[in-house]
This record gives structure tokens, C-alpha cells and sequence, in this order.
């Protein structure tokens, strides 16, 4: 099951560091870079299930159903 | 007549001539013959269905509209699941002993390995994962043995220059017309198999739709002679520094014959492509400076489609007429291969078994089943190997960027994912499992994994419909109406028990004629096994 609340201990820290890491990158390689994030996370979830549900928020096809099973 | 006969056989280059135009008494027939089963097309589905039948005692007829095996070696990976079939009607040992036996599959990016595969780490089998043998020997090895099993009295008739003018269904059987260069005569078959290939007229006649997707790419085949002592596995390149941006494979075959195939992308000159000069030029580039001669060579592109239905009342789809894949992950013939094995012995169950129709049905059900999983692997392949778009290509890059410092991405390279057999989960011929503990692999609709057994293997004793007794005895023969099984123990040899057993200590398994699995319980029941039974022969359904 996808955790939909907050649950990142610091969420600016996280974000701060996000954009520090693109920071210097051209478009490209700030594309090559989220893609290969992507799929590093995807393997530390290793839940289909949960994966899918993360790519319909993501794609934005299924908010209303995810709002009211949260 | 000579003249006319030679048109016929002037539309390709063939290996071998093997079936020479002959007149058949049904050609003077004042009334159309009828015959069991008729099969359109004698390539490697046709035959082995016919070999299947007559061996059965099934009068069968296979019409091809050519004299002989084209040439080209076309499809080399035969599987493991193919060569137990072969095993099975005969001509399995003389395939793999002319072939080249491979289990590792190593892929490059660039120069550099980034991923092997090995595609049986598991002991205890006769046949390895794969052999490469050009599709002309597989077809001449089938053949052969159909002259052999005609010999020995098998009711099997295979009639060149034959083509198929016109069908005609009617609820007991099908009409034909074919043309023979001595002019047409009409046929009857209570069961036509239209083997007939991926642009099946059997199906176009019919007005049957075939519907799926095509990959914009074209990929170049060169199969060369050299000799070179590169090992025998699958080689796979992405962006190799002979064809960049590109994809590349190199595949021994028997007779010092290399595979060659090179990713070309979708806009090009074709013809410029199959230049001869054009194509020394590649395999240089790849080779370096050795001798060869070239073979074969020939552009492809793909499309994965599939038939709604393969069973349209009396006319039944086999091979690739059914359903077309992308060639990577070896799943056309070897999926085609698995057609023959599931229609072979319902045929004859139907025939001369008295198996109701329904029987027939479950082949739809199974190998549809089968022929989506085979679109659905090797589609994804073409997707990896063949971007869609610049966000598919973001992916793929990124899985290979990775793939050589973190193992978790090695899973995701995807550069074909080799036939395996099908499992026919749900299966209206398979009972609910009822051996607690029993391992999934041999779970019922299975097909039956081999393991040392009886002081040679497993497989080797499952010719036919079988009762099998692992670790307690099951009465030798069981007649059941018009069903007779044979009965077999064998003990709990550990792979025995490690691939039948799990957790339980002794089990009875009910074995299909194709060797899959169609029940399975504790201990012997026999009236459990006779419901099983009755519901193997379609009688449930």
C-alpha cells in the first residue's frame, strides 16, 4: 500500500537536496538523472501493487480513488 | 507436366526437395475423398502435428504448395520444451546431434559485458536449454521420421505442389479445392489444421482478422560460414561500436554457419541495406579481417498480432497462421511446436477416442493463453529494443547506464526473454490441486519438468496419457471407457522430490499425452482419477 501521508522525517532537507543534485545539469541529463531515480526507488519498493498506485497519482488518472482509500 | 511442375517450385529456393509432386488416387476420385485431418502447410507445426496424428493411427493428409524445405536458415533457437516434443515423436537425439547446444547468453553495451545469463542452472535434464539448428534440418529431421513412421505403417500422406484453392465448411467437415500443376481436385477433411504461416490464406479466405501491432524497425539477418572459434552462446549487443546506436546478435548454427543480425532502424533504403557490398562491409566491421562466406541474408521487421479464436468449427490454427511473434526470445516456432504437442493427441481423442468436441475447445483455451504470453514477452522485448518514443528510450538508457554497478537493474534488460513452456493455469482440463505441499512448477496445467528417473529420465517414460506413482505404487494399466493409462512408480529420488514432492511425501500425478500435468493427490483414489480423467478428456468442460 502507498503511503499517501507525510512521511519523509524532513521534507525540505529532501527537496533541498533534490534540486542540489540537479543543480548544473542540462535538460538531458537532468532527464537521464530522474529516470535512473526512478527506477532506484522503484527496485527499494519492490511492490507491484504499490508501484502502480504511485504511477497513477503520478500520471494523475486516479486521485479521487486514492483520496478516499487514504 | 515437367514444365508446369518446375513453376511451382521456382517461387523460392529450396534446401531440400523432400515431398516431389506426386499424383494421388484422390486426384481420380469420382467423389471427393474425405480424411480424418488435413493440414495445410508443411513446415515445422505441419509436420510434427502429422507425425503426432499417424503415429496416433490418425489418417492424415498434409497438402504444401511446394516441393520441399525452403531455403534460409529462418528460425535456429529450438528450446528445450521442442526438443522433448521431438523426444517424444522421434527425432529428438538426431537434432540435438546436429545442433549446437548452448545454455549462456552473455550482452555487451558498447565493448563491455554487462550481464550474462545462464538459462539452466539446473541439473538433472536431458535436453539443454537450447539448441541452434537451421529450420531446413529441423524440417528434413521431421520428415525423415514421417517417412520412417509410413514405413512402419503410420496413415500419414504428404502430397507437394498442393495448394489450397478454396474451403468450404460444413457442420461434419470441410470442403476443398486444390490445385496440384496436373490441374485441381476436390478433398473433404473432417479436420482441416491451417499451419500455413503468418500470412495464412487458409485465414484470408475465411475473412478471419489477425490483429496486434507492428515494430517500426528493420533488422538485417546475415548468416555467414567462417571458421572462428568464438564460443557457443548468445552474444548480444546494445550500441556496439560496429552498429551504433544499434543492436547486433551472433548465434552459432551447425556447419560453421554464424547468425548475424543487425538492429537497422525504420527509415532506410532497403535495397541499398541488402547490397551485398553493403552487407560485407557490416559483418567486417563486426568480424574484423576473417574469411566467410555469406549464406543468407535478409531484412525483416516484425508485428506481434494474434486470430481471436483459433477453432472456427472444423478449421482449427496452428503456428504461426494463429499468432505471430517478434523473432526475439525464440517464441515462433517453439510456441508453434506447442500448438502441434496440445492438438495432436485431442484430434485423435476426438477421432477415434470418442472424446466429445469440447476437447477440441480446450486447445483454444490453452493455447490462446499461450499466444497471448508469447506476444506479451516478446513485445516488451521489441519495446526495450525498439523505443517508442524519447521517454521509452530515457528508461532504456537509464537500465543500461546502471546495469554494470548495480545488479538490481540487471533484471530489467531485457533482450529477449527465451520461450518457455506454458503453463495452463486454469485450464478447463486440469483439476484443483489436491497435494498439500506440492511444489508450483508441477502444480496441475503444468508441463512436466524432466528429472534422472528409472536409471535414464522422467520424460522418456511419459509417452502417453499416465498415471504417475511417485514414492507409492499405482497399478500398471488403467482402462477407464475408452481411455487406457499406463501406470508408473518410481521412487523419491531427491530432483524427483525436489520438483514433484515438495513438502509431501509421496504423490500420484495424472499426466496428459503432451506431458503436462492434469491432476495430482497424496495417494491413489480411483474414483478421484476416473473424475480427473473424464474431465483430461473434455468431458467437464
Amino acid at each position: 500500500m502507498l503511503i499517501t501521508e507525510p512521511n519523509l522525517g524532513n521534507a525540505d532537507d529532501f527537496y533541498a537536496a533534490l534540486l542540489r543534485a540537479h543543480d548544473g545539469l542540462s535538460e538531458d541529463e537532468t532527464h537521464a538523472l530522474n529516470a535512473r531515480l526512478v527506477l532506484i526507488l522503484a527496485n527499494h519498493i519492490g511492490d507491484l501493487e504499490t508501484l502502480d498506485q504511485a504511477l497513477r497519482i503520478a500520471r494523475g488518472t486516479q486521485v479521487e480513488a486514492d483520496a478516499t482509500t487514504s | 507436366m515437367k514444365d508446369e511442375a518446375s513453376a511451382w517450385t521456382q517461387r523460392y529456393e529450396r534446401a531440400f526437395q523432400l515431398y516431389p509432386y506426386a499424383r494421388s488416387a484422390d486426384q481420380d476420385a469420382k467423389v471427393p475423398v474425405r480424411h480424418p485431418v488435413v493440414i495445410v502447410g508443411g513446415g515445422p507445426v505441419g509436420m510434427a502435428l502429422a507425425l503426432d496424428l499417424g503415429q496416433r493411427g490418425v489418417g492424415v493428409v498434409v497438402l504444401d504448395d511446394h516441393d520441399g524445405v525452403g531455403q534460409g536458415s529462418r528460425a535456429i533457437c529450438f528450446a528445450k520444451r521442442t526438443l522433448e516434443i521431438c523426444d517424444r515423436l522421434g527425432p529428438g537425439q538426431k537434432m540435438v546431434d546436429k545442433g549446437e547446444q548452448w545454455n549462456l547468453g552473455r550482452v555487451f553495451r558498447g565493448e563491455d559485458q554487462i550481464y550474462e545469463f545462464n538459462l539452466l542452472p539446473e541439473d538433472g535434464h536431458r535436453r539443454p536449454a537450447f539448441i541452434n539448428l537451421q529450420q531446413p534440418y529441423f524440417e528434413k529431421f521431421l520428415v525423415e521420421e514421417i517417412r520412417a513412421a509410413q514405413a512402419a505403417g503410420a496413415p500419414i500422406d504428404i502430397r507437394g505442389c498442393n495448394r489450397v484453392l478454396k474451403t468450404e465448411a460444413a457442420a461434419d467437415h470441410v470442403a476443398l479445392e486444390v490445385d496440384t500443376p496436373e490441374g485441381s481436385y476436390a478433398l473433404q477433411a473432417e479436420w482441416l489444421v491451417a499451419c500455413d504461416g503468418a500470412n495464412s490464406p487458409i485465414r484470408d479466405g475465411m475473412g478471419l482478422g489477425f490483429d496486434g501491432r507492428v515494430f517500426e524497425d528493420n533488422f538485417l539477418i546475415a548468416d555467414i560460414r567462417m571458421q572462428a572459434s568464438f564460443p557457443t552462446e548468445r552474444r548480444f549487443w546494445f550500441d556496439p561500436p560496429f552498429n551504433p546506436g544499434q543492436t547486433a546478435l551472433m548465434h552459432k548454427q551447425p556447419d560453421d554457419v554464424w547468425r548475424l543480425d543487425f538492429q537497422l532502424g525504420w527509415d532506410i533504403d532497403r535495397s541499398a541495406e541488402l547490397n551485398e557490398t553493403r552487407v560485407r562491409e557490416r559483418v567486417r566491421e563486426m568480424i574484423g579481417e576473417r574469411d566467410f562466406d555469406l549464406v543468407w541474408t535478409s531484412i525483416y521487421t516484425f508485428r506481434c498480432c494474434t486470430m481471436d479464436q483459433y477453432v472456427h468449427g472444423r478449421v482449427i490454427f496452428a503456428g504461426d497462421s494463429a499468432h505471430q511473434v517478434s523473432p526475439f526470445g525464440a517464441r515462433g516456432a517453439n510456441g508453434g511446436m506447442q500448438d502441434a504437442d496440445n492438438l495432436g493427441w485431442k484430434l485423435a481423442a476426438v477421432l477415434t477416442g470418442g472424446a466429445p468436441e469440447s476437447l477440441i475447445a480446450s486447445y483454444q483455451a490453452e493455447r490462446k493463453h499461450a499466444g497471448l504470453e508469447n506476444i506479451k514477452n516478446s513485445s516488451r522485448t521489441a519495446d526495450f529494443l525498439t523505443p517508442r518514443s524519447p521517454a521509452h528510450a530515457l528508461f532504456r538508457d537509464a537500465v543500461l547506464d546502471m546495469v554494470q554497478d548495480h545488479a538490481f537493474v540487471r533484471p530489467m534488460v531485457n533482450s529477449g526473454r527465451l520461450s518457455a513452456p506454458a503453463q495452463y493455469e486454469g485450464s478447463p482440463l486440469s483439476s484443483a490441486d489436491a497435494l498439500p505441499g506440492g511444489p508450483d512448477r508441477t502444480k496441475p496445467g503444468s508441463p512436466c519438468p524432466d528429472a534422472p528417473a528409472l536409471s535414464g529420465y522422467l520424460l522418456d517414460h511419459l509417452t502417453r496419457a499416465t498415471v504417475l506413482g511417485i514414492g507409492t505404487a499405482v497399478p500398471e494399466e488403467v482402462t477407464l471407457g475408452a481411455v487406457r493409462l499406463k501406470g508408473l512408480s518410481i521412487p523419491a529420488d531427491p530432483m524427483v522430490s525436489e520438483r514433484y514432492l515438495g513438502s509431501a511425501a509421496a504423490a500420484v500425478y495424472l499426466i496428459r499425452p503432451d506431458q503436462h500435468i492434469a491432476a495430482r493427490w497424496p495417494q491413489f483414489d480411483a474414483a478421484a482419477l476416473a473424475a480427473a480423467v473424464d474431465r483430461m478428456m473434455g468431458r467437464a468442460c
